[in-house]
C-alpha cells in the first residue's frame, strides 16, 4: 500500500474542492485509506494519519475512529507521536468515554519522564481533560512537579494542580504545603500561575482564603510583588507596551480583591498599593486601563477608606470620556455594579453617561440606559426623563420595552406632580405604544383612577391620542378604560387643565365601535371596548339605545369571551335593568400596589390628597371587596384589579387580581411555632370578623373530605373547598382529634408539597388536642397548584403525650381528584 | 476561564478550533457558525465585547474577538477574566504567531494547523493563561519543534522539505519531486527560503 499523504497534500487537495459536495467524497475517500492503514498497524505513519484526521475535524467531519490510536502515539517513544497523540487526546477525547482512562498509565509514566518537554505535554493534557479518576491517580505526581525547581514544569504543574482541585476538590489540601514557596520565584511564569491556583483556591475554601490572610501573610507578599513590578525600571523581558507585566499586576489584583473582601485588615494593608497602582499607571495604552479598571474593581469590593473610593469612580469617569468605545463599554459595566453603594459619587458623572445613550454601539447604550435609571432621583427626574423619553423615541426596538417599564418605575417613583406623571405616561405609550408590557396597563389604569382631579384632563388626552390612530393596544387598551369610566366628563367639556374639547357622545361611541370593528385589535382590546361602550350606558343620556344595540350585535359574535361578554350585558338590560346603574357606577379607588414591600395608603408623590384618603377603602372592610367581587363575576374580571383583601392583611394585595396573595414561597412551611403557644382559641380565620363564612362565593360543589392520617389515636381529617372562578387554588381545612385517654400538647402539623405547588399554613386554633375527641384542633392551608398536577403532601406531625415527645412523617396520597383537577 | 479559542476567516471558515469545556462535534460546529454570525454583524467602531448569552451554556460567558485582516479571533470566557487582559492576550497570541512564523497570514495557520495548536498549549492550558511572554512562548515551541525534527517530523521526510510550504504562492514551480526515494530539489528554490 503507497504511503499515506502528507498533511499538507491533503489540505493542498481539500481546498481546490469547489463545492461542499467535492470536499465531502475527498475527505471520505481520504478516511477510508487512513481507516485501512490504521488497521495495518503501521507505526511510522500513524502520526501523519492523526495530524491529518484531526485537520478533519475541525472542518467538522467524524474523527472518533482515531481515539485509539491517539493512545497509541502516547504510548510510543518519539516526541513527535507523543505530541500530536496528546493533542488528538485532547481534540477527540473526553471524559464520556471509557478510552480516556487508558491515558492514565502513560500520562504517569511521562510524568516522570527525562524530557521535560513530554513531562509538560502530560500536564499540558491532564490540565484540560483529565477526568475525576485521573486527578485522583495522578495527583500526586502533579504535587511533586509543583516543587521542583524547573519552571517551565512548575507553571505547568500549578495549573494543572486548578484543573485537579476543580474536579476533585477535597484534594486541596493536599496542594498547600508546595503553595508556601510559590511566590518566592523569580519567572513570572510560575508567579502567574501561582497566583491564578491560590485565587482559586481562596475562591473555593473559605477556610483556606481564612487561613492564607492569617496564616500564610499573603497580602504583604502581594503587595511587594505589585510594588516591585510598579517600582523597577524598564525590564525588556516582561514589557508591554511600557508596563512591566501587566497579566501579573491584574492577576495579583485580582487576588488582592479577594484577600480583602470583607476583611479590614487586609484591606488596610493594600490601600497604599492601590492608591500608587492607581495614581501611577500610563492610561495611553489598553494594557493601562486594564490595570487601572482591574485595580477599581478591587477598590470597589474591598473595604477601602472612602478617598480611595472617590478616586476610583473618577477613574471609571475619566474612563468614560475615553475614544475607545471598549474602555467606555467597561467603565459603564463597573459603574452599574458601584451606583447601588457610591450612589452620589456616581450621580457627579450623569452628564457624561447620558451623553453615552447617543452612541453607535448598541451594548454602550443597553449599559447607559440601565445606569440613567438607577441614578433617577427626585432632584433630576426631569431632567433624565426628558433624556430618556428622547431616547425611547430613536432607539432599537430591543429596547424599547425595558425602557418604557425602566420609564413608568421612575415616574411612579419620583414624579413631582400628578399632571407630569400621565403626560410622562401619555409620552410612553404615544411613541411605544405596542412595546409597552402587558402588565404595565393595569398598573397605569390604577395610576389614573388614583388621581381623581385629573380624570377629565386625562381622558380628554387619551381620546385625542386615539383619535387619529389604534394600533397601538396597550394605548388603547387604557384609552378605552378611562373613556368608559369617565366618558361623561369627557363629553361635558369639563377640563381645567387646558383646553376642552368638544365630543358629543355619538362621535364617542363611533370610536369605541371602530376599535371594536378594526383587524388591529387584539381580542383583549375589544373586550376594553365592549365593557366601555356598556360603562357609557349609565354615563350618557342620549345613546342609550345605540349601545343596546351594539350589545345585542355581538350577543353572537365568534369570540368567545366578547360574546359571553354580550350575551351578559343584554341580560343586564333586558332583565337587570334596575340594577344597572348600581352596577355601572364609578370604579372606587383601588388601594395602591406596590411590588416593593408593603404600603397601604396611595402614594401620591407630592401632593396628598385627602380627599382620596377619605374614600380609601378601611383595611378589615369586606363590602367594598365583595362588591368588586360582583363586579368581578359580572364585567368578566379580565379587566379589572380588584383588590381581594387577604389574609395577612398586613401584606399588599396582589396585583394580578385572580390569585389569592399566597405568601408561602417556601414549600414547606410550618405553623409558627414557640410564639403561638399562648394563642389559643383564636378563630382560624381569614376573613376577621366572619368566622365560618365560606371563603369563596362561589364554591365548587362539595368535594368529599378525607383522613389524611389515622395512627396512635391521632387523626386528621381534611375537608377542600374550592373557588369556580379560581380553581387553581384549594382550600384545605385540617381537623385533628385525639381518641386516646391523655392530651396532646404542642401539637405542631407542618406540610410540604412538591414545588409546582405553593403552600400557605395558617395559624391554628390551638396546639392542644383534648383527649377522648372532645374537641379538635383547625388549622386551614392554602394550596396554589397552577398546573392541575395531582396533589401529594408531605405531613411533619410533631407532639408531646403521655410525657414523651412523639414525632410523625407521613405523606398524604388520598386527595380526592375534584380537589386538584 | 477561557471556555473557547476560536479563529475563522472572513467567510466562517474555521481556521482554529479549542474548546475547554466537553462538547458533541455538531454542537461545536454549530456554535462555530453562530458566532460567525455574531461577529460578522459587527460594525468596525463597535466593541469588542458581544454577550452571547445562551449560546455557550451560560448566561455569564463574553466573547471577546479582535480582527486582524481575514482572521477573527474570538475568545469566549467568563466573568473570572478581565475583559481588557483578554484583549491584551489575544494581541499577545498573534504577534508569538508573527515571531513563530515570520509575518505570519491566514495560509500559514490553515497549513500548520498543528504547530498553532502547539503555541496555544503554551499560552493556555485548560482555560487558564499560563504564559504571556512571547519570547518564553516562541522559545518554549522552538524547542519543541527541533525536537520533532531531530526525530524526522511529521511527514517522516527530510527536513528542508519542511520549509517548501513558504512558497504557497508560487504554484506553477514545483518545490519538491518526490518519487519515491529520489529527492529531485529543484534549484531555483534558494532565492524563496
Amino acid at each position: 500500500m503507497p504511503a499515506p499523504i502528507r498533511l499538507r497534500e491533503l489540505i493542498r487537495t481539500i481546498r481546490t474542492a469547489r463545492t461542499q459536495a467535492e470536499e465531502r467524497e475527498m475527505i471520505q475517500k481520504e478516511c477510508a485509506a487512513i481507516r485501512s492503514s490504521f488497521r495495518e498497524e503501521d507505526n511510522t505513519y500513524r502520526c501523519r494519519n492523526v495530524a491529518k484526521l484531526l485537520y478533519m475535524h475541525m472542518l467538522g467531519y467524524p474523527a472518533h475512529f482515531g481515539q485509539l490510536e491517539c493512545l497509541k502515539l502516547i504510548a510510543s517513544q518519539k516526541f513527535t507521536d507523543k505530541r500530536i497523540g496528546y493533542l488528538g487526546a485532547m481534540l477527540l477525547l473526553d471524559e464520556r468515554q471509557d478510552v480516556h482512562l487508558l491515558m492514565t498509565n502513560c500520562i504517569k509514566n511521562d510524568l516522570n519522564h527525562s524530557t521535560q518537554y513530554v513531562q509538560g505535554l502530560a500536564l499540558c493534557t491532564l490540565g484540560c481533560m483529565g477526568s475525576s479518576e485521573m486527578c485522583r491517580d495522578l495527583a500526586g505526581e502533579v504535587e511533586k512537579l509543583l516543587k521542583t525547581s524547573n519552571s517551565y514544569l512548575r507553571k505547568k504543574a500549578a495549573l494543572c494542580a486548578v484543573h485537579v482541585i476543580r474536579k476533585v476538590p477535597e484534594l486541596m489540601e493536599m496542594f498547600l504545603p508546595a503553595t508556601k514557596n510559590l511566590l518566592n520565584e523569580k519567572n513570572h511564569g510560575v508567579l502567574h500561575t501561582s497566583v491564578v491556583l491560590l485565587t482559586e483556591m481562596c475562591e473555593r475554601s473559605p477556610d483556606m482564603l481564612a487561613h492564607f490572610r492569617k496564616n500564610e501573610k499573603l497580602v504583604p507578599q502581594l503587595v511587594r510583588i505589585l510594588k516591585n513590578l510598579i517600582m523597577s525600571g524598564y525590564s525588556p523581558e516582561h514589557d508591554v507596551s511600557g508596563i512591566s507585566d501587566p497579566f501579573l499586576q491584574v492577576r495579583i489584583l485580582r487576588l488582592l480583591r479577594i484577600l480583602g473582601r470583607n476583611d479590614d485588615d487586609s484591606s488596610e494593608a493594600m490601600n497604599d498599593i492601590l492608591a500608587q497602582v492607581a495614581t501611577n499607571t500610563e492610561t495611553s495604552k489598553n494594557v493601562g486601563n486594564a490595570i487601572l479598571y482591574e485595580t477599581v474593581l478591587t477598590i470597589m469590593d474591598i473595604k477601602s477608606e472612602s478617598g480611595l473610593r472617590v478616586l476610583a469612580i473618577n477613574i471609571l469617569g475619566r474612563f468614560l470620556l475615553n475614544n475607545d468605545k471598549n474602555i467606555r463599554y467597561v467603565a459603564l459595566t463597573s459603574l452599574l455594579k458601584t451606583v447601588q453603594t457610591d450612589h452620589n459619587a456616581v450621580q457627579r458623572h450623569r452628564s457624561t453617561i447620558v451623553d453615552c445613550l447617543k452612541d453607535l454601539d448598541v451594548s454602550i447604550k443597553r449599559r447607559a440606559m440601565e445606569l440613567s435609571f438607577a441614578l433617577v432621583n427626585g432632584n433630576n427626574v426631569r431632567g433624565m426623563m426628558k433624556e430618556l423619553l428622547y431616547f425611547l423615541d430613536s432607539c432599537e426596538p430591543e429596547f424599547k420595552a425595558d425602557c418604557a417599564s425602566g420609564i413608568f418605575l421612575a415616574a411612579e417613583k419620583y414624579a413631582p406632580s400628578k399632571r407630569w406623571h400621565i403626560d410622562t405616561i401619555m409620552r410612553v405609550l404615544t411613541t411605544a405604544g405596542s412595546y409597552v408590557r402587558d402588565d404595565a396597563v393595569p398598573n397605569l389604569i390604577q395610576l389614573i383612577t388614583n388621581s381623581v382631579e385629573m380624570h377629565a384632563y386625562t381622558v380628554q388626552r387619551l381620546y385625542k391620542a386615539i383619535l387619529g390612530d389604534y394600533s397601538q393596544q396597550p394605548l388603547v387598551q387604557v384609552a378605552s378604560w378611562c373613556i368608559g369610566e369617565y366618558g361623561d366628563l369627557l363629553v361635558s367639556g369639563q377640563c381645567e387643565e387646558e383646553e376642552p374639547i368638544q365630543v358629543t357622545e355619538d362621535e364617542v361611541l363611533d370610536i369605541l365601535e371602530s376599535i371594536l370593528i378594526s383587524n388591529m385589535s387584539a381580542s383583549v382590546t375589544r373586550g376594553y371596548a365592549l365593557t366601555a361602550i356598556m360603562k357609557l350606558s349609565t354615563r350618557f343620556t342620549c345613546t342609550v339605545n345605540r349601545i343596546k344595540k351594539v350589545v345585542s350585535i355581538y350577543g353572537s359574535s365568534i369570540d368567545v369571551e366578547l360574546q359571553q361578554r354580550a350575551v351578559e350585558y343584554n341580560a343586564l338590560f333586558k332583565k337587570y335593568d334596575h340594577m344597572r346603574p348600581a352596577l355601572l357606577e364609578r370604579m372606587p379607588v383601588m388601594e395602591k400596589v406596590t411590588t416593593n414591600g408593603p404600603t397601604e395608603i396611595v402614594q401620591t408623590n407630592g401632593e396628598t390628597e385627602p380627599a382620596v384618603l377619605e374614600t380609601k377603602p378601611p383595611p378589615s372592610g369586606l363590602q367594598p371587596g365583595s362588591q368588586a367581587n360582583d363586579l368581578l363575576d359580572l364585567l368578566g374580571g379580565s379587566d379589572i384589579t380588584p383588590v381581594i383583601p387577604t389574609v395577612p392583611t398586613s401584606k399588599p394585595a396582589s396585583a394580578g387580581g385572580e390569585l389569592l396573595d399566597l405568601l408561602g414561597d417556601l414549600n414547606l412551611t410550618g405553623s409558627p411555632v414557640p410564639a403561638p403557644a399562648p394563642q389559643i382559641s383564636q378563630p382560624p380565620f381569614l376573613l376577621d370578623g366572619l368566622p365560618s363564612q365560606p371563603l369563596f362565593n362561589d364554591i365548587a360543589a362539595g368535594i368529599p373530605s378525607i383522613t389524611a392520617y389515622n395512627k396512635n389515636g391521632l387523626k386528621i381529617d381534611f375537608t377542600f373547598e374550592r373557588s369556580n372562578t379560581n380553581p387553581s387554588v384549594t382550600v384545605i381545612t385540617i381537623q385533628a382529634s385525639n381518641s386516646t385517654e391523655l392530651d396532646m400538647t404542642d401539637f405542631v402539623f407542618q406540610a410540604a408539597v412538591p414545588k409546582t405547588f405553593q403552600l400557605q399554613l395558617l395559624s391554628p386554633s390551638s396546639s392542644v388536642i383534648p383527649a377522648f375527641n372532645s374537641g379538635t384542633i383547625t388549622q386551614v392551608i392554602k394550596v396554589l397548584n397552577p398546573q392541575k398536577q395531582q396533589l401529594r403532601m408531605r405531613i411533619k406531625l410533631t407532639y408531646n403525650h403521655k410525657g414523651s415527645a412523639m414525632q410523625d412523617l407521613a405523606e398524604v396520597n388520598n386527595f380526592p381528584p375534584q380537589s386538584w383537577q | 476561564m477561557i471556555n473557547a479559542v476560536l479563529v475563522f476567516n472572513n467567510h466562517g471558515k474555521p481556521r482554529l478550533v479549542r474548546f475547554y469545556q466537553h462538547l458533541a462535534e455538531e454542537v461545536q460546529q454549530q456554535l462555530i457558525r453562530e458566532t460567525f454570525h455574531l461577529v460578522l454583524k459587527r460594525d468596525e467602531h463597535i466593541c469588542n465585547f458581544l454577550e452571547c448569552g445562551s449560546l455557550f451554556g451560560g448566561a455569564d460567558y463574553k466573547l471577546i474577538y479582535r480582527h486582524y485582516a481575514t482572521l477573527y479571533f474570538v475568545f469566549c470566557v467568563d466573568s473570572s477574566e478581565s475583559e481588557l487582559g483578554i484583549l491584551d492576550l489575544i494581541q499577545v497570541f498573534v504577534e508569538t504567531l508573527d515571531k513563530c512564523f515570520e509575518n505570519v497570514c491566514e495560509l500559514d495557520l490553515i497549513f500548520h494547523m498543528d504547530k498553532v495548536h502547539y503555541i496555544l498549549q503554551e499560552v493556555v492550558i485548560g482555560g487558564m493563561v499560563l504564559e504571556t511572554n512571547m519570547n518564553e512562548i516562541v522559545a518554549q515551541a522552538e524547542a519543541q519543534n527541533k525536537l520533532e525534527k531531530a526525530e524526522g517530523g511529521l511527514s517522516a521526510a527530510p527536513s528542508r522539505a519542511v520549509s517548501a510550504v513558504k512558497n504557497i504562492n508560487l504554484p506553477e514551480i514545483p518545490r519538491n519531486i518526490n518519487i519515491g526515494d529520489i529527492n529531485i530539489k529543484v534549484p531555483s528554490l534558494s532565492q524563496f527560503m
